[in-house]
């Protein structure tokens, strides 16, 4: 049977029969990966505590008939261990698992740059670096824009005429002149678009100084677009602990 | 495919948790050949356990009455409480003899992928059993796995300023065997649990 091996994040696991789970997996070179771990619910697994949800293994995999079975893991990082420490820090990062399952739809197809987005939006969580909230907001826009929806925070979303414009719509695509604005087009506070525009350029100094009521308005919009390319929502995105951290309150200049 | 009630006992026994196709198919030939009287003792207690099973009224594990074995038990200690997941924790903790206070069965554990918050646990209960002041100390008990860890921190955070000692099961190495095979986060778990003999 043949044999490989890559670099992966484990996106969730499933429990399967007494003791194995069935574990999915978001991997450099393949892409979605879902594998059969044998007997890893049992104290005694060696590789159990590896195959958590977050954590970034290098894994052995042979191939079978419809899941590949896992032979052997080593942990690269295991940034679940910290996460789940962290209430807040910890939902945040599963709305990241959860989107990076559903934007990459097909199994096996190789998709880097989700791979790649999603190791650093997951090293920053842990780390600290920025509101948790923040990091899952600019995760999202940006999971978006690999996946093709790379929405417009400037320009016309859709007759390109240069900005800044009053009008936010999801199903344009962005903000919208008012030429372009259709019915029901949103009016965001205008330091909401910069802090949209800022989470998706990853411009930290100026998301860092946002205040909570634009971060607040600025969630909700990054949700509706979601929603609306995913055509349902995600399970994990309402569980979100947004209460403010201390650590990431801005004090001013 | 068979006829009639056998297929109908293949397809109801293949929707237990963990029996495939095949096994559902050995286990309804099984009781086709089984004594009458044996097959009438398995139906008689697949009725009784829906007829009179039901979740106590104070911890929400599984009882006859209103009230489980345990809380009706005088002689438990009612200044510790251990949570735990599911009723099953409740009986392989009891197994230890160890543990003398009641427990709290939460139902599950927090888990946002699967769209479960801690409105879907028994966890508003939890902290109305805590109000009376009468539970000292709290043992979060969920599985050490992601999801337990969390649902423990979680725990945690309502519970520490109402002034009650919270504790957490340790984590380390099993009984009985080699150290070299630990893995190096049950390993790092054990270094961060290690305690003065």
């Amino acid at each position: 049977m043949p044999l490989y091996r890559d670099e992966a994040i484990v996106l969730r696991t499933q429990k399967l029969g007494e003791a194995d789970r069935i574990v999915t997996l978001l991997s450099r070179g393949r892409g979605r990966i879902r594998c059969v771990a044998r007997g890893v619910r049992k104290t005694t697994s060696r590789i159990g505590a590896r195959l958590e949800p977050f954590s970034h293994v290098d894994v052995q995999l042979y191939e079978g008939k419809s899941l590949d079975t896992v032979s052997q893991v080593e942990a690269l990082a295991s940034y679940g261990a910290v996460l789940a420490g962290d209430y807040r820090r910890w939902t945040s990062g599963t709305a990241m698992l959860e989107t990076a399952e559903r934007l990459t739809p097909e199994e096996r197809e190789p998709a880097v740059q989700q791979y790649a987005l999603l190791v650093s939006g997951l090293r920053s969580l842990t780390a600290n670096e920025h509101d948790g909230g923040l990091i899952l907001d600019s995760y999202l826009l940006r999971s978006l824009a690999v996946a093709g929806w790379s929405p417009s925070f400037d320009g016309c979303a859709r007759c390109s005429a240069p900005g800044p414009h009053r009008a936010f719509s999801v199903q344009s695509g962005g903000m919208v002149c008012a030429a372009c604005r259709p019915p029901g087009a949103g009016a965001p506070a205008p330091e909401t678009v910069v802090l949209l525009g800022a989470l998706l350029s990853g411009d930290w100094p100026v998301a860092d100084s946002s205040d909570q009521r634009h971060r607040r308005e600025a969630s909700g919009l990054v949700a509706a677009f979601l929603q609306w390319h995913l055509e349902r929502g995600l399970r994990s995105l309402p569980l979100v602990d947004r209460t403010i951290s201390v650590d990431h309150v801005w004090m001013g200049a | 495919m068979y006829e009639g009630v056998v297929q109908d006992l293949i397809d109801e026994l293949g929707r237990l948790p963990g029996v495939g196709p095949k096994s559902a198919q050995r286990i309804a030939f099984y009781i086709l050949a089984s004594d009458p009287i044996d097959v009438e003792r398995l139906a008689h207690a697949l009725r009784e356990v829906k007829d009179k099973v039901q979740f106590c009224i104070v911890c929400g594990n599984v009882a006859e009455e209103d009230h489980c074995r345990i809380c009706r038990d005088p002689k438990r200690d009612l200044t510790i409480l251990c949570v735990v997941e599911e009723s099953k924790d409740v009986v392989a903790i009891e197994k230890t003899r160890e543990f003398r206070g009641r427990y709290h069965v939460l139902g599950g554990a927090i888990s946002p992928i699967e769209g479960i918050g801690p409105d879907a646990l028994r966890i508003r209960e939890l902290i109305a059993r805590l109000a009376d002041g009468a539970i000292t100390e709290v043992i979060l008990a969920t599985d050490p796995n992601l999801e337990g860890e969390a649902t423990a921190t979680y725990l945690a955070r309502l519970i520490t300023p109402l002034g009650i000692a919270v504790s957490r099961l340790a984590s380390g190495l099993p009984v009985g065997g080699d150290l070299e095979y630990a893995d190096e986060v049950t390993l790092g778990r054990a270094f961060e649990g290690r305690r003065l003999v």
